[in-house]
Parts: structure tokens; C-alpha cells; sequence
């Protein structure tokens, strides 16, 4: 089984789109992930450090209020709204911005990626308003390091401000640090934990509790402010070495960094990241073969990323015939937004209601509320996780419904998709009773949910 | 509790174990309920100077007890507290304290330790009952709404459905939707649950709490013993009147809906737990709303429960008596009410209960409530 460029966009993008040539190669689906980012230049989201001054702003006015006369109360109240309103009205414009990206882009794989690793790193806020900061986080810590080295993204991911504040990185002190001693604050393993847990070794990797309290004391320290981004607070810090999987590190932005490097360039590091891309994009039970191939490919560049993807995609099972992956909802919505050939206007001229009504509320139906899974360690990405009769009628229910508000006229559902689709489907569509209808159960047939 | 169903007649065939006739229904408070505002302690000699609504005979409260006022909009519920069959459990808290966060206070609510756990250990405790009782199936259990309700997640298989999901496809779209996905078994058999699911929901002018809670009622009706939703907008920080009034309304008529859909013989072995993450401020903010606290109230119904009382170790409500001189003060945990549900219910062991249900309970007497 070789290349094969229609597999290239559906199983590895979101499929043949009406207008857009498909990557020719292997090499060419790869340099689609250094080439110039038209997508995010077309359809803008907010970098998360100009995202984080409404942080900034919002606890200044907080900070006026508390002396403030009953009618500056008042018109502080109303800038504290504004802010918390338009992050949310924004949030719901960032979700339609990746929708179009994945409607239009010539290099699609790097938008499947982006979604990979955004959920390999799940971070989210937990109030309001920074709760609408994960696109951002999104776009300014992993989107620029999709085919970077491995230990980039991890350290962009793990001191990144929203994930600071996700895993309480924040609030964690060093017992035997000044904030320790004083104000009787102690230590909070959860990033420590994740990190080797989820986002490098893997649950079942070599490392002990020792590690993770060792790499917890490291980590503390590691904070963030509004307008500085992310900081290190000498006087949070445990003092003294701490030993984490062998190694020695002293405290410091300099060693929290290369601990990081170690532990995301582990053997087990690469095994788990290789496991999981291969469970991601080809099968729910991938071959060991594979595996075997993408981990080395892992360890002999340390960590580069785009030699992980060029040892799958240069596996026969990436182009095996039988499509075994079901997908996600967001990719299945944005699949079908692509095979629509859904046009920039009709999202972006969108209000913040219709986002919600024809997005927002149907993915959470579906079982994937838009960068908002359940936990830190993202939404499973199997086909029994996603096929539930809930999850299936959402699906349904939207396929009946959202293309014809997407679309001034909804195309004959005999081009739509074309060539993508088995006898089982194409036969089903045709029998319709109307474009509307044809084009439901297109979307709902099992050749277009599975690629 | 009653015993499960045994083989009889002269074969004494060993049968397959099955869950017996006891129901629970949880429902999940998001947002952090006011307790004070749902049950006012209005007889604690410190109420009146918190200028709290709360006084039988106004603003629409009535007496429970001497001591104790219901909100309003818990009245039509007044005839279920007079038969016995709702109950109210008050100053209680989960084990969680001092961040008042609602995220991690929700997840210490639904996942029942003392602690939040991590990555892949994450599993709702209601989810954990279901490997505890004999004969369990896949569809012992549902979780009901868009919510994706942790408490019921985990190693059990349980039922998700979502009756605000419009689905109304006809008999031709059906039989065309299952032809194009003929050659996938899984995705051919949730689509036939959809439909056979949808068909079963057709009165479109009921609310969304009706609905869920009309469903609840019939899955429970039928095979399913153990079921889940959420009310959300209990985060009250202004104007509290009106805003906790509007989420009362809504879990009033859901229990309503369940009290009335449920067969008599259903009721008569349920037990409904509406539970929230923490209560809320004991004094008012200057928005005429409360913050985020720590102990609160939990609203028990169901023909299962011996009600029409409230159960608390009143802690009073003098500044020197609450929690950080700012929140009612938690006299028991919470879990330990609902451990006592799970042993007089479904029979389960008290070494089950505080060691693979919630951890690190302290599980004491048996407060009576069933």
C-alpha cells in the first residue's frame, strides 16, 4: 500500500474538497507543515498574550473597585461585563475560524495535527472569562511547534500561563520556600503528575511517586502575570537538588527546562507519543510494527516531529484499504463543512447565537464540547467513544439541518463528496426524497464517518 | 432493603443475579446552590440580622418545622414533604475546602474522594456503584442531557441519551440513514437505539427539564435503576431572588415530572438526591447575591425515604459559629448520607461503600433517611 493523495485528505485531512488539489506526496503533505500559515492569516485567533491582557485589565478594575464611589461601582461593573462578554463572543468567532480553516486549507494535515496535540494537551480556564482562552493557548503554544522537536512543544505546553492555572501550578509552593514557611502553603503535584502521566512517559511508564513529588518541587516557582506572561517566583520555589528519573536539577527557569527536554526525549516519552498518533490517525488498535517504526524515527532525531509523521505516513498501514477510524465530531462537522465547500461568509458573518446553535451545542451532543473534555487527558478518540445513540443522532440531527443554513444552495448530493464514499452510501443518497435529505444521509453513512 | 429475585419451583435453577427493585436518581446542583435560600433556618435566633428572606408567611415561604422555612418555589412539592416522600439534609459539604472553585468542587462531588484525582484515575462514583451490584447491564444506568455527567463515568458501561436532541427523522429517512451505514455494525446499531429512542419522545411542547425528567421516569419505569442529570444556574451571585427562583422552578418540576411519571410501584422504591458542589456566603454581597461557601443543603425525595424532616446538626449561625467566620459550617459530609442510601438501597456493604465508593469516608450512623 503507497501514497495515495484522496486517502491523504480524508484520512489525514477532512477530505476531497470541491476546488482544492490534494498533496501529491508524502514530502508535500509535510512541507504543508512549515509552509506559510494562510489559514491563520485568513482566519484569525487571538495569540494568547494579547488574549491574557483582558486578564490584566479585568483584575485592574477589580482593583479600582474596591475604593470606589457607588456610580464608578457602577460603570466598573459594566467594563468588567464588556470584558467577560466579548471573550465569550469572541470564543464562539475562534470556533468558527477553525472550522474554515479546516473548510479551506491546501495543507489539512497540519490542521488534524493541531487538533492531535490540542487535546494531547488539554488546558482550559476555570472561571470566567479565561475560561474562553484555550484557542488562544492553542494558537500561541502548540500550533507554531506542530513540526517542531517534541521538547518544544512539551516545554510551550507545560509553562504556558493557561496551563499554569489548569493544573494549579500556580498555587503550588515549596514547603521549605520563604511563601512556604510564612504562609504555611504547601505542594500541588497536579502538573507534575500529568506531565509524566499523560504528557510524556504514559501511565504505565517507568517512573515512581519519588518522581512525580521531585518534579513537583522543581516545578514550583513556575507562575504567571497578566502583562509578564509566564515568571519564576524565586520565593515559591523549594530550595535544594531534586533527582527526577536519574537525573539531578537544581531550582530555576534553566533547569525546569531541562528537565522537560529529558524527560520528553525518554525511550517511554517516545513510545507513548508514537502509541498514541498511530491510535489517533490509523486505528484503534495499531500494529506494532508501526509503533515500533515511528519511535524510532522519535529517538534517532530527538523528538522531531515531522520524522514521527514521515515514519507513519511512509508505513503501509497508513494507506491500507480499510478505513478504520471513525471521526471525531469536530472533524466530522468540519468535514462536512469542507465537502460543502461552506464559503468564509456564511460563518463569519455568523452571530454568537447561531456559532452556539449550529456548532457550539451540536458538538457537545455529539460528545465533543469544542476544547472542552472531561479532564486533562482529553476526549478518546475511539470509535466506541464516539458511536453512542446519543452521539449518533446528534450527528444526525445536524446533518439534517445545519448544511442548508450553511449554504445558499445546497448541492446535488450526488457531487457532494464524490469519490469518497462506497456503493452503500452513494446508493442510500440517491433514493432521497430531497437535497436535504440526500445530503443527511451521506453525511451519516459509515464511508463518510470512517476514514 | 428488599431481596433480589431468587429462583423458585422445584428445579431450583441458579439464575443469573438481577438488580433488584430499588431506584436512585442523582441529580447534579452546577453552580453551588444556596442552601439558606432553599431551607431558611429562620427559627436560628442569628437569621433575622442576615435580613435574609426566609419567614413563614413571607415572601411565599412556608413552615416545615418550627425551625425551618421552604423557599417557594419548592411548594408544589409541599403535598410530597407531607406524605413523607421529600426530605431535606442540611449543613452538610463534600470534603472539599477553601478554593471554592466550582470546577474542582463539582469533580470532588462526582468522582467521591476526598481529593481531586488525576489523569486516567478519574471515575464518577455512581459509576463505581454499578461494578457493586449483581446482574448489572448496560442499561442499568443512564445519564441523561447534553451534560457529560462524570459522576456516571468510568469503567461501567452506562445509557447516554440526550431527549433534546431533535431528532425527527421519518420512516423513509430512517430506513435510507440505515442503509448508508449498513456496512458498519456498531454505527447500524446506534442508530436503531436513536430511532427506537425517538420514537418514544414525541410530545414536542414539553420543556427541556420535562423532558429529561419524563425519560428518567420511563427508562426507571422499565429496566434501567440508576439515573443522572444536571440543573445548572445556582451560581447566584446577584439579584438572587430572581435567579434562584428560576433554577428552583426548574428542579421543582423535574421532580414533579418524576413523581408523576413514575408507576406507584417505581416510586415507591426510589430514592432522588439533588446535590450541589457547595453552598454558598451566609451573609448577602452588595448585589443582592451570595458567594461562593462551603456547607449547603441537599433536597431528598422519592417514595423510598421515611421524610417530612429535616436532618441537620444545626450549626448556627452566629459569626464565631460558620465556616472562616463567612459560610455555614459543614457538621457532616456529605457522602456519608449518600453512603447510607447506597447501603439501604442496593444493599451495598459498608467496606464497599468507604473504601471503593468514597474513599476516606467516615460513613458513622445511620442518620434514618431511608
Amino acid at each position: 500500500m503507497t501514497f495515495d493523495p484522496t486517502l491523504a485528505e480524508t484520512r489525514f485531512g477532512y477530505g476531497l474538497a470541491p476546488g482544492l488539489a490534494p498533496p501529491r506526496s508524502i514530502d508535500a503533505m509535510l512541507e504543508g507543515l512549515t509552509a506559510e500559515d494562510a489559514m491563520a492569516a485568513r482566519f484569525p485567533v487571538e495569540p494568547f498574550p494579547r488574549f491574557f491582557t483582558r486578564i490584566g485589565a479585568r483584575r485592574q478594575l477589580k482593583r479600582q473597585m474596591q475604593t470606589a464611589d457607588p456610580a464608578q461601582a457602577a460603570t466598573i461593573k459594566r467594563q468588567i461585563k464588556d470584558i467577560n462578554q466579548s471573550a465569550r463572543r469572541d470564543y464562539a468567532a475562534w470556533l468558527g475560524a477553525h472550522i474554515l480553516r479546516r473548510t479551506h486549507s491546501p495543507t489539512a494535515f497540519r490542521e488534524r495535527l493541531e487538533c492531535f496535540w490540542a487535546n494531547h494537551f488539554t488546558a482550559m480556564g476555570k472561571s470566567v472569562p479565561i475560561k474562553y482562552g484555550a484557542p488562544p493557548y492553542v494558537e500561541s503554544a502548540l500550533r507554531p511547534y506542530l513540526s517542531a522537536r517534541f521538547p518544544q512543544m512539551l516545554t510551550a505546553a507545560v509553562t504556558h500561563p493557561l496551563m499554569l492555572h489548569y493544573l494549579d501550578q500556580k498555587k503550588s509552593v515549596g514547603p521549605q520556600s520563604h511563601m512556604g514557611r510564612t504562609a504555611q502553603k504547601g505542594l500541588n503535584e497536579n502538573l507534575a503528575r500529568e506531565v509524566l502521566e499523560l504528557h510524556t512517559l504514559g501511565a504505565d511508564g517507568p517512573y515512581t511517586q519519588d518522581d512525580v513529588g521531585q518534579l513537583a518541587e522543581l516545578l514550583t516557582g513556575l507562575s504567571s502575570e497578566p502583562d509578564e506572561g509566564v515568571i519564576f517566583r524565586a520565593d515559591q520555589a523549594q530550595p535544594g537538588p531534586k533527582r527526577i528519573l536519574g537525573r539531578t536539577y537544581a531550582p530555576g527557569m534553566t533547569d525546569i527546562r531541562r528537565a522537560l527536554t529529558n524527560i520528553a526525549l525518554h525511550p517511554a516519552t517516545a513510545r507513548h507519543i508514537s502509541t498514541k498518533l498511530a491510535g489517533y490517525f490509523l486505528s484503534d488498535t495499531p500494529p506494532d510494527d508501526l509503533i515500533g517504526a515511528m519511535e524510532a524515527a522519535f529517538l534517532t532525531s530527538d523528538g522531531a516531529l515531522s520524522e514521527v509523521y514521515r515514519a507513519m505516513l511512509s508505513h503501509p498501514a497508513a494507506w491500507a484499504g480499510n478505513a478504520q477510524k471513525v471521526r471525531s465530531p469536530f472533524d466530522f462537522v468540519a468535514s462536512a463543512c469542507r465537502s460543502l465547500a461552506v464559503g468564509a461568509d456564511a460563518v463569519t458573518r455568523l452571530s454568537e447565537a447561531d456559532i452556539e446553535d449550529l456548532f457550539a451545542r451540536p458538538l457537545e451532543q455529539m460528545g465533543q464540547d469544542w476544547l472542552r473534555p472531561a479532564g486533562p487527558d482529553g476526549f478518546t478518540h475511539t470509535a466506541e467513544a464516539w458511536i453512542t445513540p446519543q452521539a449518533i443522532a446528534a450527528r444526525l440531527a445536524w446533518a439534517m439541518t445545519a448544511p442548508q443554513r450553511l449554504t445558499a444552495d445546497l448541492p446535488d448530493p450526488r457531487t457532494v463528496a464524490a469519490g469518497q464514499l462506497d456503493d452503500a452510501a452513494l446508493q442510500a443518497a440517491a433514493e432521497a426524497e430531497s437535497r436535504a435529505q440526500g445530503i443527511a444521509v451521506l453525511f451519516v453513512s459509515s464511508s463518510f464517518q470512517r476514514v | 432493603m428488599e431481596p433480589h429475585p431468587t429462583a423458585s419451583g422445584p428445579a431450583a435453577l441458579v439464575l443469573a443475579p438481577a438488580p433488584g427493585p430499588a431506584r436512585l436518581v442523582v441529580i447534579v446542583l452546577r453552580g453551588g446552590m444556596d442552601g439558606l435560600t432553599a431551607v431558611a433556618p429562620y427559627g436560628d435566633p442569628d437569621f433575622a440580622a442576615l435580613a435574609r428572606a426566609g419567614r413563614p408567611g413571607h415572601d411565599g415561604y412556608t413552615d416545615l418545622d418550627g425551625y425551618f422555612a421552604l423557599h417557594p418555589g419548592l411548594a408544589p412539592l409541599l403535598p410530597l414533604w407531607q406524605a413523607g416522600d421529600l426530605a431535606v439534609v442540611h449543613a452538610v459539604a463534600t470534603p472539599y475546602r477553601d478554593q471554592r472553585s466550582h470546577f474542582d468542587g463539582q469533580d470532588i462531588l462526582e468522582f467521591g474522594q476526598t481529593g481531586l484525582p488525576s489523569g486516567t484515575a478519574r471515575s464518577g462514583w455512581l459509576n463505581r456503584v454499578l461494578e457493586h451490584i449483581p446482574g448489572a447491564h448496560p442499561g442499568l444506568a443512564c445519564a441523561v442531557g447534553t451534560d457529560r455527567l462524570p459522576i456516571l463515568s468510568g469503567g461501567a458501561e452506562v445509557h447516554r441519551w440526550s431527549p433534546d436532541i431533535r431528532l425527527s427523522a421519518g420512516d423513509r429517512l430512517q430506513s435510507l440513514c440505515l442503509q448508508a451505514t449498513a456496512p458498519d455494525a456498531r454505527m447500524t446499531a446506534a442508530l436503531r437505539s436513536a430511532f427506537a429512542t425517538q420514537a418514544a419522545d414525541t410530545d414536542p411542547d414539553r420543556t427541556a427539564e420535562d423532558r429529561v425528567a419524563a425519560y428518567v421516569a420511563a427508562r426507571l419505569n422499565e429496566d434501567a435503576r440508576i439515573a443522572a442529570f444536571a440543573i445548572d444556574g445556582w451560581d447566584t451571585h446577584s439579584f438572587q431572588d430572581r435567579n434562584f427562583t428560576r433554577a428552583m422552578d426548574r428542579l421543582t418540576a423535574s421532580i414533579a415530572t418524576l413523581s408523576t411519571t413514575l408507576t406507584a410501584q417505581s416510586w415507591a422504591r426510589t430514592t432522588i438526591v439533588a446535590m450541589t458542589e457547595f453552598g454558598r456566603t451566609v451573609r448577602l454581597n452588595g448585589t443582592g447575591g451570595t458567594d461562593h461557601g462551603t456547607a449547603g443543603a441537599m433536597l431528598i425525595a422519592g417514595g423510598a425515604i421515611a421524610g417530612g424532616r429535616v436532618f441537620a446538626n444545626w450549626p448556627g449561625l452566629s459569626e464565631s459559629d460558620l465556616y472562616d467566620r463567612r459560610d455555614l459550617f459543614p457538621t457532616r459530609d456529605l457522602r456519608a448520607y449518600l453512603g447510607w442510601i447506597l447501603r439501604n438501597q442496593f444493599g451495598l456493604p459498608a467496606s464497599t461503600v468507604d473504601t471503593a465508593i468514597f474513599p476516606g469516608l467516615e460513613l458513622g450512623s445511620d442518620p434514618g433517611l431511608i
